[in-house]
């Protein structure tokens, strides 16, 4: 995805593209909407078997693929809907890196506690 | 029929991700995964028109827009008529030769259910009658949710919207949803199929099929929303899930007049078991209202029987 700094929301009428047009494909990433977030997904990497469906669930494309895989979430996009640690598949066999607790590979914390990569 | 589709993630992980985030549209909503599903089903360019509703305005806040596509917008009506143009100019365009003649681009329009059953429907049955080759895509939240969930064509009965309160008089919507999917098929087009996100799979080869279909094709997606339905937004795959367990939203296609029934659940639930999920159906299980209950149960079973008799009929 192409680098953007945030569009200026103050400029005169006459340096508007003519129709309102936007010309940067994607520029929304600029808006943070990780903000929203009350609940914050967390991974255990090391027990994730990389099956992707986090990923192909995401409404927000906010899970990064590095080399094919899965790598940790966007947390600048992320609004914390929840749903890739509800259709998360793996239940884990050793405690979760962050939480502690058994059940899936991604769990969902607090935003206001600690962990997350 | 085209040979047998798989789709396998690992194959199109390393895809570009064409609908960014940034976009507003709600957590938990089902839309913009359906959209991620589409767009990483899509092989090469692709010009989408979409519909007034809530994929446009949440998509595209000025001055940004999420989309790494073309993307035309004009009005509520009109997504199919608009990528009908645009699809007539890539062919006087080719012939032409601006365009050079082996370059192939897909057309895409979205509506929502609003755009789809009301508001575009004649439209879209013209764009349909004219032939030309794109596929047109419901995602079917099933009311107006980006004004405020008013009820639309889609709302199926008993629904509690802003629009059919539950009260002394009513008890939500009282009239049944549109069959959208039977009206589309009934264009005797090569494409239509009605699909749900919980089952990626099915959706997008679903996708794959309405694209390589030698003329136009209709998608009719189940899109959960977690304000108008009364949900949780973890929830939005469980839901479409259950809708298809309790053949609510069976998965289906017409492929060239021929049924399939895409899913079909060893143990169909009840369909109380998709309704109580949900705060818009609560009322429904209030003794007073029973009675709905039952009709519902009835013409759903009822439904399904007939899709079963379509498929067999083949």
């Amino acid at each position: 995805m192409k680098e953007y700094t945030a569009p200026r929301l103050d400029r005169p009428w006459s340096e508007v593209n003519p129709g309102g047009i936007v010309l940067d494909p994607g520029i929304s990433v600029t808006y943070i909407t990780g903000t929203w977030r009350t609940m914050r997904p967390v991974r255990d990497q090391a027990q994730c078997t990389q099956c992707l469906i986090c990923w192909i669930m995401c409404p927000d494309a906010a899970i990064p693929i590095v080399d094919g895989k899965v790598d940790s979430f966007d947390y600048d996009h992320c609004k914390g809907c929840g749903i890739c640690a509800e259709q998360c598949p793996v239940n884990i066999k050793k405690p979760h890196s962050v939480t502690g607790e058994l059940g899936k590979v991604i769990q969902m914390v607090p935003e206001s506690s600690e962990g997350g990569e | 029929m085209t040979d047998r589709i798989r789709i396998n993630l690992k194959d199109i992980v390393n895809n570009e991700e064409r609908l960014a985030p940034g976009h507003r549209l709600c957590g938990g909503c089902g839309e913009p995964t359906i959209m991620r599903m589409i767009l990483h089903a899509i092989e090469g360019p692709v010009v989408i028109s979409t519909a007034t509703g809530c994929l446009e305005v949440s998509t595209t806040v000025y001055p940004t827009t999420a989309w790494q596509v073309p993307w035309i917008h004009s009005a509520f009506e009109n997504s199919a008529t608009t990528i009908s143009g645009v699809e007539a100019a890539y062919k006087a365009l080719k012939r032409s030769g601006k365009i050079p003649a082996d370059k192939e681009i897909k057309f895409l329009a979205v509506g929502g259910d609003g755009a789809s059953y009301d508001i575009g429907f004649q439209w879209i049955s013209g764009a349909l009658e004219r032939g030309h080759k794109l596929v047109y895509v419901c995602l079917n939240n099933e009311a107006y949710m980006n004004t405020g969930i008013q009820r639309s064509g889609a709302t199926p009965k008993g629904a509690n919207t802003t629009t059919s309160p539950v009260g002394d008089v009513i008890p939500g919507k009282t009239q049944w949803r549109k069959p959208f999917t039977r009206i589309m098929a009934a264009h005797d087009i090569p494409y239509v199929a009605q699909a749900a996100p919980h089952n990626y799979r099915d959706l997008m080869t679903k996708v794959k099929k309405a694209f390589a279909a030698d003329g136009p094709a209709v998608l009719n997606i189940l899109a959960p929303c977690p304000r108008g339905w009364r949900t949780e937004s973890d929830q939005t795959m469980v839901l479409t899930k259950l809708a298809a367990d309790t053949c609510y939203w069976p998965l289906y296609e017409v492929d060239h007049g021929k049924t399939v029934v895409n899913y079909k659940p060893r143990e169909k639930k009840p369909v109380a078991d998709w309704l109580k999920v949900q705060g818009r159906f609560r009322h429904l299980f209030r003794p007073a209202y029973a009675s709905i209950l039952e009709e519902i149960q009835a013409r759903i079973d009822q439904e399904w029987e007939r899709l079963l008799k379509e498929e067999a009929a083949g």
